[in-house]
């Protein structure tokens, strides 16, 4: 298959070149290439957001920060990870990976590609900005919750058209993965032949442009009643606040699967790669990915247990929910099952999955914990809240992204990753990560609430390790960077296959991939 | 190569016309989310309540509390009586009485709310100036009736019940400083 043509050896570009070319380029991999670069700026933003934040409570009492800008910190640190960060992390590897996996020479939109990144750094600089406007950025909690969103100064308005720029900005990039995928496939790739990621970004991209469209109403609601006399949340104009709660979970539950299911189909690429067999139970993988996404949007209300919801309410929010462990189990049993006898190595990119697949596992039992109505109620607002969607996003989203990009770099780069320090990033992310995270589980039924600056004395020992932990995740994060500028420097040439037991369409191109690929379409036999 | 192209627009249109249509779903939700809680009966704060049982419990003795508030509206806002005492069952008719101190006609909703909270649901008014919006023209004094009942189920150890109702200015109002808008009250 995939003969590559002498011109597409030619390894250049046309057109504008220096910061133009950035600017101006519709071509997939750099547009990835910049998805990838902000979202680990942001990255590294959100987390030293993050260690503020843990610094602050090293210690019972105020020492760093004052309560209200711990507000901001916690908001602005939600904020920046899920849309700043984990977000465009997804997109950007969707736009270097499915074009090349799915054999064809670019996106279907390539000028629409190009904007749907560029309207991310506006959008990054209204958001990071508003810390410095009067009354600072808002200090709503990154849900946005009226009433407080309603009250809050001009950083909270920022902080809406920040999110209406990065929301046009997901539903473009989604619109475009969807006619890509569908479309411009290599003539012989059924859809069911179709590489897990592609599929996995293809129902995200459905359920993202189902639902930011909805979170963008709802902070338009904010936005006019703040400014235009309207009273949707407003219960003396005869709103209601709970009513925010419906709409934004409504969009809320959705976008925690969009952060996970691409995710789920990174590690389906990587696990066979290095177990060195295909995967296994392929089609129930697929429908697990479709399983879940419907499902997602039948389960918003269990953030909601305590807003005073009929109990047959709760009931049903509490087994729907239940039910998603089942085609998420369904994944998690698969990917054991394909490494079960397999001839497995423990390269970088090994180690994230594996490590995924463990910690992701302890965060989707915290979630089955917290479905249950009445445990809910006792912990909502609490550090073990924070203990499972940390354990779900960071060990989840996170590690995925991180073994995505051992396992791509070669790709990308043309030379393999430093083995060392990608293992040594890997421990210490994963050592630290527990050490920072696992003690908010106890943290959490021991009663702390989350977005409180302070504690009760009894928390002290807890805290202080979750935030050595904290500042140890953070520096390791640091190994990243080393390893990423060493590999496009130099290092040992990756052959076009880079990594022995390697399937797919992407493998057959030279490393690093030339600037045009697939000008004619492989045929899939 | 033209006729992936013609398409790909036209998948991109639908799905254009799929997010359009979810930008106003999510408008959508909210007279969905009225009606849903009209006919889960939650919510009904501003719906007169119906007694299903009148007989009245002379063994028992309540006390109501009235309290009076307004939330940044230039209006004086009091009941009539500080406290009555009531049977379970009984229907008691007590009144508010609000004045508008600005030169100008202004419109507001008050909300009621209960201490303790769980006294509530059996806290039955039959009639409230809560359930409409009130607009007092330019210094116009009115006397407002609240009638209600304490239902006879209401839990034996709440022997005091306290019936709060905040005034706030609705449509057209002046907008306040948005930045701490919600200061004083």
């Amino acid at each position: 298959m995939a003969a590559v043509t002498p011109d597409q050896l030619h390894d250049h570009h046309h057109g504008p070149t220096g910061l133009m070319r950035w600017i101006t380029t519709t071509n997939h991999k750099d547009i990835g290439t910049m998805y990838l670069i902000f979202a680990f700026v942001m990255f590294l933003s959100g987390g030293v957001l993050a260690l503020t934040i843990r610094a602050e409570l090293f210690q019972p009492g105020l020492q760093i920060v004052q309560p209200e800008f711990f507000n901001q910190l916690t908001t602005m640190h939600g904020l920046v990870m899920i849309f700043g960060a984990i977000m465009p992390a997804f997109v950007g590897f969707a736009n270097w990976q499915i074009p090349l996996m799915i054999g064809a020479s670019d996106m279907a939109f390539a000028r629409m590609n190009n904007w749907s990144f560029w309207l991310l750094p506006p959008a990054a600089i209204l958001l990071i900005g508003s810390f410095f406007v009067p009354g600072g950025a808002t200090a709503a909690g990154w849900t946005m919750y009226a009433p407080l969103s309603v009250q809050m100064g001009i950083g909270q308005d920022m902080a809406i058209f920040a999110v209406h720029i990065m929301g046009v900005s997901s539903i473009m990039g989604a619109i475009n993965i969807v006619v890509t995928v569908l479309n411009m496939r290599a003539p012989g790739m059924k859809l069911m032949k179709m590489p897990l990621f592609c599929w996995a970004w293809l129902i995200t991209a459905y359920l993202l442009i189902a639902v930011m469209p909805v979170l963008a109403g709802a902070v338009t609601m904010v936005l006019t009643d703040r400014h235009f006399g309207t009273s949707f949340f407003n219960a003396a104009g005869g709103g209601d606040p709970v009513m925010y709660q419906h709409i934004f979970w409504f969009f809320g539950h959705p976008e925690v699967y969009i952060m996970i299911l691409p995710a789920f189909g990174i590690i389906s690429h990587i696990i066979p790669t290095f177990a060195r067999k295909p995967l296994f139970g392929y089609a129930s993988m697929v429908y697990a990915l479709a399983a879940i996404a419907i499902l997602s949007f039948s389960v918003w209300a269990h953030h909601m247990f305590t807003t005073g919801m009929p109990a047959v309410g709760q009931l049903f929010f509490m087994y729907a929910t239940m039910l998603i462990a089942v085609p998420t189990g369904v994944k998690v049993f698969n990917w054991t099952a394909t490494m079960w006898r397999g001839s497995m190595s423990f390269e970088p990119p090994m180690l994230w999955a594996v490590g995924f697949i463990l910690v992701f596992t302890i965060g989707g039992f915290t979630g089955l914990i917290v479905a249950v109505a009445p445990i809910d109620i006792q912990v909502q607002d609490t550090y073990y809240v924070v203990a499972h969607f940390h354990y779900v996003l960071v060990a989840g989203s996170l590690f995925a992204l991180f073994g995505g990009a051992y396992y791509w770099l070669p790709k990308w780069t043309g030379h393999m990753p430093d083995e060392r320090l990608g293992k040594i990033h890997f421990w210490c992310s994963m050592v630290f990560f527990n050490i920072a995270f696992f003690p908010m589980h106890f943290l959490g039924l021991a009663g702390m609430p989350r977005r409180i600056p302070d504690y009760a004395l009894q928390f002290a020992d807890f805290n202080m390790l979750a935030t050595i932990g904290a500042f140890g995740f953070g520096l390791s994060q640091l190994i990243f960077i080393v390893v990423a500028v060493k590999c496009v420097r130099g290092g040992a040439k990756a052959s076009a296959r880079a990594w022995e037991g390697a399937d797919g369409l992407e493998w057959t191109v030279p490393s690093p991939a030339p600037y045009h690929t697939f000008e004619e379409a492989p045929v899939v036999r | 190569m033209s006729m992936i192209a013609t398409e790909n627009r036209r998948l991109l249109l639908r799905l254009a016309v799929a997010a359009v249509v979810m930008f106003g779903f999510g408008f959508l939700l909210v007279p969905f989310y009225e009606k849903i809680c009209e006919v889960a009966g939650v919510n009904n704060l501003l719906r007169p309540d119906r007694v299903a049982n009148s007989q009245v419990d002379a063994s028992r003795t309540i006390t109501v509390q009235f309290d009076a508030n307004t939330h940044d509206l230039p209006w004086r806002f009091r009941p009539l009586q500080a406290a009555v005492k009531v049977h379970p069952g009984e229907l008691v008719t007590i009144a508010y009485e609000v004045s508008n101190i600005r030169d100008e006609p202004i419109t507001g909703q008050a909300v009621p709310s209960y201490g303790p909270q769980r006294a509530g649901k059996f806290f039955r008014k039959l009639d409230c100036f809560c359930f409409t919006q009130q607009t007092l023209q330019a210094g116009e004094k009115r006397t407002m009736p609240v009638a209600f009942v304490v239902d006879a189920e209401l839990p034996a150890e709440i022997t005091t019940i306290t019936l709060s109702y905040t005034f706030f200015e609705i449509a057209g109002r002046r907008v306040v400083g948005a930045p701490g808008g919600g200061a004083a009250s």
